[in-house]
């Protein structure tokens, strides 16, 4: 029963040739809410999908709940809720019909009884007769998500669940996942949002299918050992076209009226930064590490390694 | 507690895609449409014993020989005569500019030979650039001209003889008017059902890949055989509706007879439409996308259309194409359906093509779970 919701190992997957998921081992805990990040490409849907039996791994093994996930496929996907990338529910289907649908895929009995339960629980109840193809964004994930908790699964994998969803929903979602969690549920969210990533538990970043990081939010920053000066002033803009390219400066970026000057050498970064701040009158003071200047980071250094 | 077969689970698919058929009104009245369209263009269109054919008289003589064989041709029904005065130049042209199909010459000397008895001969020059447009009004030449003479030179026959000569003249047996829509029609059944079965199973199996949900469908608990009989019970209950279509139509609209057993119509049918259901399904296994779905439809139809005998004389082919022929189910069926609709074959008659169907049931469903991906790889 204690077994961890996800333990796999050494995970491997190639298309064409392609390294697509590479040597990936990622463990989280029961009732965690886990985020996966990573750029578009690098291989977060492959490997949710390896994990759910949608996909078999070219080496590496793993339990999922407890079920090996070479062998036991199918006992995953009765305890499994898997919210899909794309929107994957019929669109000539109204969303009572798309949860009758997958109630009875599901065996739920009584399943009139289940559907209204779930319908009332994400309120949806008012909507029940629209077809799901004219659904906007924000009700087609809704719909999406009560289809993958109606079964009451242990562990829920969301494929970038909050693209094209407005902020009021995607909080409304948030909270949602929080309270599932708060109920037991385990939670592997893939994203690109900075924001969402810091509303997780722990995180996980993947680039061209290897895991090069994974802590808590906090952990990751503190991990990356990278400083960070702002700068102020009406001359930024001159500012950062000085400080690319100098000694100690990785990463200029502007963020309104204030330049984020990133470097992992903080004396250099300084030097740098000073000598540039004096010559355009800009002031210049420490920042915090955002989670962002630090996946920044990571993308670069994963793409050094990978050339 | 995971059964290969859960009756609730089909059920759930099975409802699913009634829901979604009824809602796709354009293919579902395509599903009908279709059939009536075509049997109606088809039906009504194709002749492969064409009649009425315009043809060219060139007779310098008008005597009674010449005259009581230009109306026994004329009486078969295959020769109009649209120039019964034309010289011989003139039908020279006719002939090359396709304004008529024959020139019947009568010689001159034509009545004074059949008086002699000395070999009496006229020269019928057919179009032949169409054969089947010439065979049968050739064919039947001989006979006619044969018999019209005998009538003119021997007693006078009476008209119950006539009426028996004549119908001696068409040597087709079970279809003795040589009516190319009793042929046509029990054809255009399989046709039909070859068309929209496949294709229609082909592209909402693919349709499934295309828009995703198929990866959906695949992380929820269904089994493979769950998911195809799903595909293909829905499908095969639209090939019932056809079947009934066609058939009311063809003994309706067309008269044609229905000489054998009803119930071995349907059970021929039955097993035809399984494998052709089975055989989209086993292409939607093959196809990415709904347009390569459609591709691969076509690569299998046009063949199977003109290898199978429903265009061109089975027999007529040459042995390779009679062998490649045979690999088509429609080739199968139309034996099936032409000997118990038309000549009253009877289950030992038409057993051969009914193992060849249930073969073919067997195997593509075989393949077809074999194929099925139940992941994404």
């Amino acid at each position: 029963m204690t077994a961890p919701a996800i333990e796999v190992r050494g995970l491997t997957k190639s298309f064409g040739g392609r390294r697509v998921v590479d040597d990936v081992t990622l463990n989280v805990a029961r009732g965690e809410i886990a985020g996966f990040l990573g750029p578009n490409g690098s291989g977060k849907t492959t490997t949710i999908r390896l994990m759910c039996g949608l996909l078999t791994p070219d080496a590496g093994a793993g339990r999922v709940l407890g079920h090996d996930i070479r062998r036991e496929g199918r006992a995953i996907k009765r305890e499994v809720g898997y919210m899909t990338q794309r929107f994957s529910f019929y669109e000539d289907l109204t969303i009572e019909e798309n949860l009758r649908f997958v109630a009875g895929l599901y065996d739920l009995r009584p399943a009139r009884a289940v559907v209204r339960d779930t319908l009332a629980d994400l309120g949806l109840t008012s909507r029940r007769d629209q077809l799901a193809g004219s659904l906007s964004g924000g009700w087609k994930q809704r719909l999406a998500l009560a289809a993958c908790l109606m079964h009451k699964p242990k562990l829920l994998l969301l494929d970038e669940p909050t693209a094209g969803v407005d902020p009021k929903a995607r909080r409304e979602f948030w909270d949602e996942i929080h309270a599932r969690a708060g109920d037991g549920l385990t939670v592997l969210v893939s994203t690109h949002y900075m924001d969402e990533a810091e509303r997780c538990h722990r995180i996980n970043y993947i680039a061209y299918g290897r895991l090069v990081a994974r802590g808590s939010v906090t952990e990751v920053v503190r991990d990356a050992g990278l400083t960070t000066l702002m700068m102020q002033g009406a001359a930024v803009h001159a500012a950062a076209k000085r400080l690319t390219g100098m000694p100690g400066v990785e990463q200029v970026a502007p963020f309104g009226n204030t330049l984020h000057v990133v470097g992992s050498d903080a004396a250099l970064l300084q030097r740098s930064a000073s000598a540039v701040a004096q010559e355009t009158g800009c002031t210049l003071s420490p920042a915090e590490t955002s989670l962002e200047d630090v996946f920044i980071r990571l993308m670069s250094q994963s793409q050094d390694n990978m050339s | 507690m995971i059964r290969l077969l859960s009756l609730i689970r089909l059920f759930a698919l099975l409802r699913k895609e009634a829901i979604q058929m009824r809602r796709d009104k354009l293919t579902f009245g395509m599903m009908l449409g279709l059939p009536l369209v075509q049997l109606m263009l088809f039906g009504f269109a194709i002749n492969t014993d064409p009649k009425a054919l315009p043809a060219a008289l060139v007779a310098p003589t008008e005597d009674r020989f010449t005259r009581a064989m230009v109306s026994a041709l004329e009486l078969t029904g295959y020769y109009r005569f649209t120039y019964p005065n034309a010289s011989t130049a003139e039908a020279e042209a006719l002939i090359a500019r396709g304004a008529v199909s024959f020139v019947v010459t009568v010689p001159s000397d034509f009545g004074r030979r059949v008086e002699r008895g000395d070999h009496p001969q006229i020269l019928i020059e057919a179009d032949a650039t169409d054969p089947s447009v010439a065979s049968g009004a050739v064919s039947t030449l001989s006979t006619v001209a044969t018999q019209a003479l005998q009538r003119e030179t021997g007693t006078t026959p009476t008209p119950e003889a006539e009426a028996a000569q004549l119908s001696v003249i068409v040597h087709k047996r079970y279809n003795p008017e040589g009516i190319t829509q009793y042929n046509i029609v029990p054809g255009l059944l399989g046709v039909i059902l070859q068309l929209t079965m496949v294709m229609m199973t082909s592209m909402a199996l693919t349709r499934e890949t295309e828009r995703g949900t198929m990866e959906n469908l695949l992380s929820m608990p269904a089994t493979p055989l769950e998911i195809m009989l799903g595909k293909v019970l829905p499908y095969l209950c639209v090939g019932a509706v056809q079947v009934a279509v066609v058939l009311a139509a063809a003994k309706a609209i067309f008269g044609v007879p229905f000489v054998g057993a009803l119930w071995l119509i349907l059970l021929g049918v039955l097993v035809f439409v399984l494998a052709l259901v089975i055989l989209g399904y086993l292409i939607s296994t093959l196809s990415r996308t709904q347009m390569q779905a459609m591709q691969l439809t076509f690569f299998f139809f046009l063949p199977s259309l003109l290898l199978s005998g429903f265009m061109f004389p089975y027999r007529g082919m040459p042995a390779w194409a009679q062998a490649l022929g045979e690999v088509f189910p429609l080739t199968h069926f139309l034996r099936l359906i032409r000997g118990v609709m038309l000549k009253g074959a009877g289950p030992a008659d038409v057993a051969g093509p009914l193992w060849a169907l249930a073969l073919f049931v067997v195997v593509l469903s075989g393949a077809a779970l074999l194929r099925f991906r139940r992941t994404l790889d």
